[in-house]
């Protein structure tokens, strides 16, 4: 095992609405190693992007963390003073965000945006810091970056943007990078090209990436590690092979289902997971799926414990999978049911 | 952005024609004859007649019109028919009082709203904010006047402190007369300039904080001071050029109040004499004077906010 | 407007002590001037023996230099007051709404036409107008309202043209219009049911420009004539007894200062309550 760069444990963050508390996120606890490149999957409401805020500290009000220990190379973040937050964000721990186009403030130059990161955290003067923003777009592939760091964000493409966001997350060299949906907004051959920068920079550095998104076919491309979230609580973890081959949540059979295949060779049809996730506004006790899970049982009206998984490290949130180590489909077997 | 200069130049011009001729014509609908009210009432109908023909105003409306533009264009406004002297002259007379007292409470307020707006809009509901909305909503909802009369009555009947009449104690000279004679109208125009720049740059620093962009600062470890001076502010000041532009039409008729509660020699004490005195050119030479100013105002801040917001400044 | 927008607005007002007693100030001075005449007291009987009384339990506001009694006069006052600040918000927002509609939903040269219209009188100082025109017009209480009308429907005219453009981009106008219903049909049925929150606000806010405009213009002595009383004529009147009478100031303005406040904290809250996204006070 390598060593542990962040640790969450039983992160709680609720919203407090008019129409009741909203437990957006319920006991979510997950690992990064360093140089680790983790997926967050799950669909929109399901929490990711909470945590990922929560982790960064940056929940205001009506949210508010209830519980939970987060741990960065062994040190507790939580009640951290906001002077040493301040040392520690963009320049240890840095984050990317979903929508490009109001990422950057409009009035200030891309080089003014970089540079001031720079100069914040690597106490660098004006003109090392307009340096070394050139520097960094040219990194993330900006043509011309000497002419285009005296530009306006709206004289960039939303690609750009992002490439720009990206450059301002690593300039200072974090050792850990959140990517929050960071190119759900764009077009899908930029996707691409985004996907394929971030796995280059990746090879570049130790930094270690969390990639929240709803896609698990851009999991499959760039991750290393799984979190399978859902209605706030994580249903499966584990490595993108046991994720997509040893499955053991019905909600990420669900979830691999639902996505096209590649090639003609298994073009099975689509299938859609039925229903909607739960309410989290004062949500029933017990497995959040099982409204939706096909192989639901009597004992699923308990909330089920994290349990081993065919695969090291892999550990599902099912009650098929008790008394021994295996995937879904091996469960299943057992009990005389077939995959539905 | 030079196209957008000449478009909003040429813009202009036609907003300036149509402007006279509104003056013009509303000056025109005067119920009464402007020669009547101010002849004897036992002159004879043929001398009427011959002062009618001097006047021009035998002649159809749209000749007596093009005139009057033509002269106004060369600066000449007409003559008073009260006191027979040049509008023109007049209004330059009056203007250095009128636009100290305006500059003067616009320059006050711009730079008490600015702070005050900031530190209201990103203390949300603490008690400089809920502090700062109170005195905001007092300034847009009390009466100018009333306000005038009771600063008159505090400070100059019952303290002594200030005097309430006027620009110059007579037979004193100098600045230091005039400012004191200044600070209570002064002060009654700025609290009104003031509690409305405050609820713009509150309320826009407000929307601003809740940007994207503000949020992401945070998360580069940007602190709420570097925020709120360095990212936040300029965008809550570009508004108050365009604010600062429609202050200009104010420069004259704002004034108006004001300056009659405090006897100020202003262009609006002099419009209200003329209103009352139906002294028609008087009345239409400020009400294209102050036009013009508003026009141009308007202009200067959107050639001005055009320069300030990269946004306009680099598209074409 | 849905019902939920409504009961959002209703939950915004009741949970704003500011609300509560801006509502309040205005049912109690609305019901005084409706019930004026309740008042044993006749706003215009002068009484030599009685006058420039101090405020007490005789006359609650105190008497007037002619010894007319100054609470029943505040009372008529109101009245004026009142009336051509609803009034001239009606009219005002029946003009602006009406151009404002035509404007956006129609476009093209009417839309030039119009917006460069109201740009012209935007640009010619309204208070002049407005002395202008209280010159020409004998100044009773129809025409001020009028007058004041045709000075403040430029603001909400511009707001409802840009709304009504946005609207009628919305998918469900354009279904409406690909199915055959007519303009007039469409504007009534999809787009001014949509309008109701923004001019709600609007008009509120219009209603304190109003009582502004008619007693700036009473105060300087261009509004009803005497010896009719509104708020503003009476301020005109204590100014020159400031040495002796200074609480003949103090009523009138303060009840200008009440009403005007009241309606824009209404304005202000019903905003907040139509529009959530504006985020709460």
């Amino acid at each position: 095992m390598t060593e542990q760069l962040l640790t969450v444990d039983n992160l709680r963050v609720s919203f407090h609405t008019r129409a009741g508390e909203n437990q957006a996120v319920r006991s979510v606890s997950f690992r990064v190693g360093a140089g680790d490149t983790l997926g967050i999957v799950g669909e929109s409401g399901s929490g990711k992007s909470v945590t990922a805020k929560a982790i960064m500290d940056l929940i205001a009000a009506p949210g508010e963390v209830l519980g939970g220990e987060i741990r960065f190379r062994g040190e507790s973040l939580r009640g951290l003073p906001q002077k040493k937050w301040r040392q520690l964000r963009g320049n240890r721990i840095a984050m990317v965000f979903q929508d490009p186009m109001t990422s950057l403030n409009p009035v200030k130059t891309i080089g003014y945006q970089i540079a001031e990161v720079l100069r914040r955290h690597k106490g660098l003067g004006k003109e090392a810091a307009l340096k070394e923003s050139v520097n960094m777009l040219r990194k993330v592939g900006i043509n011309e970056p000497e002419r285009r760091v005296h530009q306006y964000p709206h004289e960039f493409s939303g690609g750009m943007r992002q490439r720009v966001m990206i450059a301002m997350a690593l300039s200072c060299d974090p050792e850990l990078l959140i990517a929050d949906e960071p190119t759900t907004a764009l077009d899908v051959t930029i996707q691409a090209q985004l996907l394929d920068l971030l796995t280059q920079l990746k090879q570049q550095s130790d930094t270690a990436i969390v990639l929240i998104t709803h896609d698990l076919g851009v999991v499959a491309k760039v991750c290393t590690r799984v979190v399978v979230m859902y209605a706030g609580m994580v249903m499966e973890e584990g490595t993108v092979e046991d994720i997509f081959y040893r499955t053991g949540h019905p909600y990420t059979q669900g979830l691999l289902r639902s996505l096209p295949q590649r090639g003609g060779a298994n073009r099975e049809r689509l299938v859609p997971i039925e229903g909607s996730p739960p309410d989290l506004i004062d949500p029933e006790p017990g497995c959040p799926f099982r409204e939706r899970c096909p192989y639901a049982f009597e004992k699923c009206g308990e909330l089920p414990p994290m349990l081993e998984t065919e695969g090291d490290g892999h550990r599902s949130l099912c009650w098929l999978l008790e008394g021994g180590k295996r995937t879904l489909a091996q469960a299943l077997e057992e009990r005389g049911e077939a995959a539905r | 952005m030079r196209r957008l200069i000449i478009r909003r130049l040429l813009q202009t011009i036609p907003m300036i024609f149509f402007v006279s001729l509104v003056c013009f014509a509303l000056v025109k609908a005067a119920p009464g004859d402007p020669v009547k009210t101010f002849l004897p009432p036992n002159i004879h109908q043929a001398d009427i007649e011959r002062i009618r023909h001097n006047l021009g105003l035998d002649q159809p409306a749209y000749v007596q019109y093009a005139k009057w533009l033509k002269e106004s264009l060369s600066g000449n406004l007409g003559y008073s028919l009260v006191n027979h002297m040049p509008v023109t002259k007049q209004i330059l007379d009056r203007l250095p009082a009128t636009a100290g007292l305006m500059g003067a409470a616009i320059a006050l307020a711009v730079l008490l709203a600015i702070p005050l707006g900031l530190a209201a809009g990103s203390n949300r509901n603490k008690w400089v904010d809920k502090l700062v909305n109170l005195f905001a909503y007092i300034g847009i909802s009390v009466p100018l006047f009333w306000l005038a009369i009771l600063f008159v009555y505090f400070f100059s009947i019952k303290m002594h402190w200030l005097p309430s009449l006027g620009m110059h104690t007579i037979g004193k000279k100098g600045a230091i007369d005039v400012i004191k004679h200044g600070i209570l109208p002064c002060s009654v125009l700025a609290i009104s300039f003031l509690s409305s720049y405050v609820r713009y740059i509150r309320s826009g620093t407000i929307s601003q904080l809740k940007e994207d962009y503000v949020q992401i600062q945070y998360a580069f470890g940007s602190g709420k001071r570097t925020i709120l001076f360095r990212h936040v502010m300029k965008h809550v000041l570009l508004p108050i050029i365009t604010l600062l532009g429609m202050s200009m039409g104010e420069l004259v008729t704002g004034a108006i109040v004001t300056e009659t509660v405090f006897s100020w020699p202003g262009i609006g004490s002099l419009g209200m004499t003329a209103v009352r005195g139906l002294d028609y050119p008087v009345i239409l030479g400020i009400t294209l004077f102050s036009s013009l100013l508003l026009i141009i105002g308007n202009l200067l801040a959107d050639i001005l906010y055009g320069f300030a917001d990269p946004r306009i400044k680099t598209t074409r | 407007m849905n019902r939920s927008k409504w009961r959002n607005v209703g939950a915004e007002l009741m949970a704003n002590k500011a609300g509560i007693v801006a509502i309040l100030v205005l049912v109690v001075f609305a019901l005084a001037a409706a019930f004026a005449f309740l008042s044993s007291k006749d706003p215009n009987e002068m009484n030599v023996m009685e006058k420039l009384r101090h405020p007490g339990a005789a006359h609650w506001f105190g008497t007037d230099d002619y010894g007319r009694d100054y609470f029943a006069r505040a009372l008529y006052g109101g009245r004026v007051s009142l009336t051509v600040g609803f009034l001239a918000m009606i009219l005002s927002t029946g003009i602006g709404v009406t151009i404002g509609v035509i404007s956006g939903y129609f476009g093209g040269l009417i839309d030039s036409l119009l917006m460069r219209f109201v740009e012209i009188i935007m640009s010619i100082p309204s208070f002049l107008i407005l002395l202008l025109l209280s010159i020409y017009l004998k100044p009773s209480i129809g025409n001020l309202i009028v007058i004041i009308s045709l000075l403040m429907w430029m603001n909400i005219s511009r707001i409802v043209r840009a709304e009504t453009m946005s609207l009628k981009e919305r998918e469900y106008v354009l279904y409406a219009k690909a199915s055959g219903q007519s303009s007039f049909g469409i504007i009534g049925r999809h787009i001014l049911p949509n309008l109701v929150s923004v001019i709600i606000v609007s008009a509120t806010n219009n209603v304190a420009s109003a009582i502004m405009m008619e007693s700036s213009l009473s105060f300087l002595g261009f509004g009803v004539q005497a010896p009719n009383a509104t708020w503003g004529s009476m301020l005109n009147g204590a100014q020159g007894l400031m040495f002796s009478s200074p609480y003949l100031a103090i009523f009138p303005g303060l009840l200008i200062f009440l009403t005007v406040l009241s309606f824009n904290v209404l304005g202000d809250i019903l905003r907040v309550g139509f529009e959530p996204k504006l985020g709460k006070r």
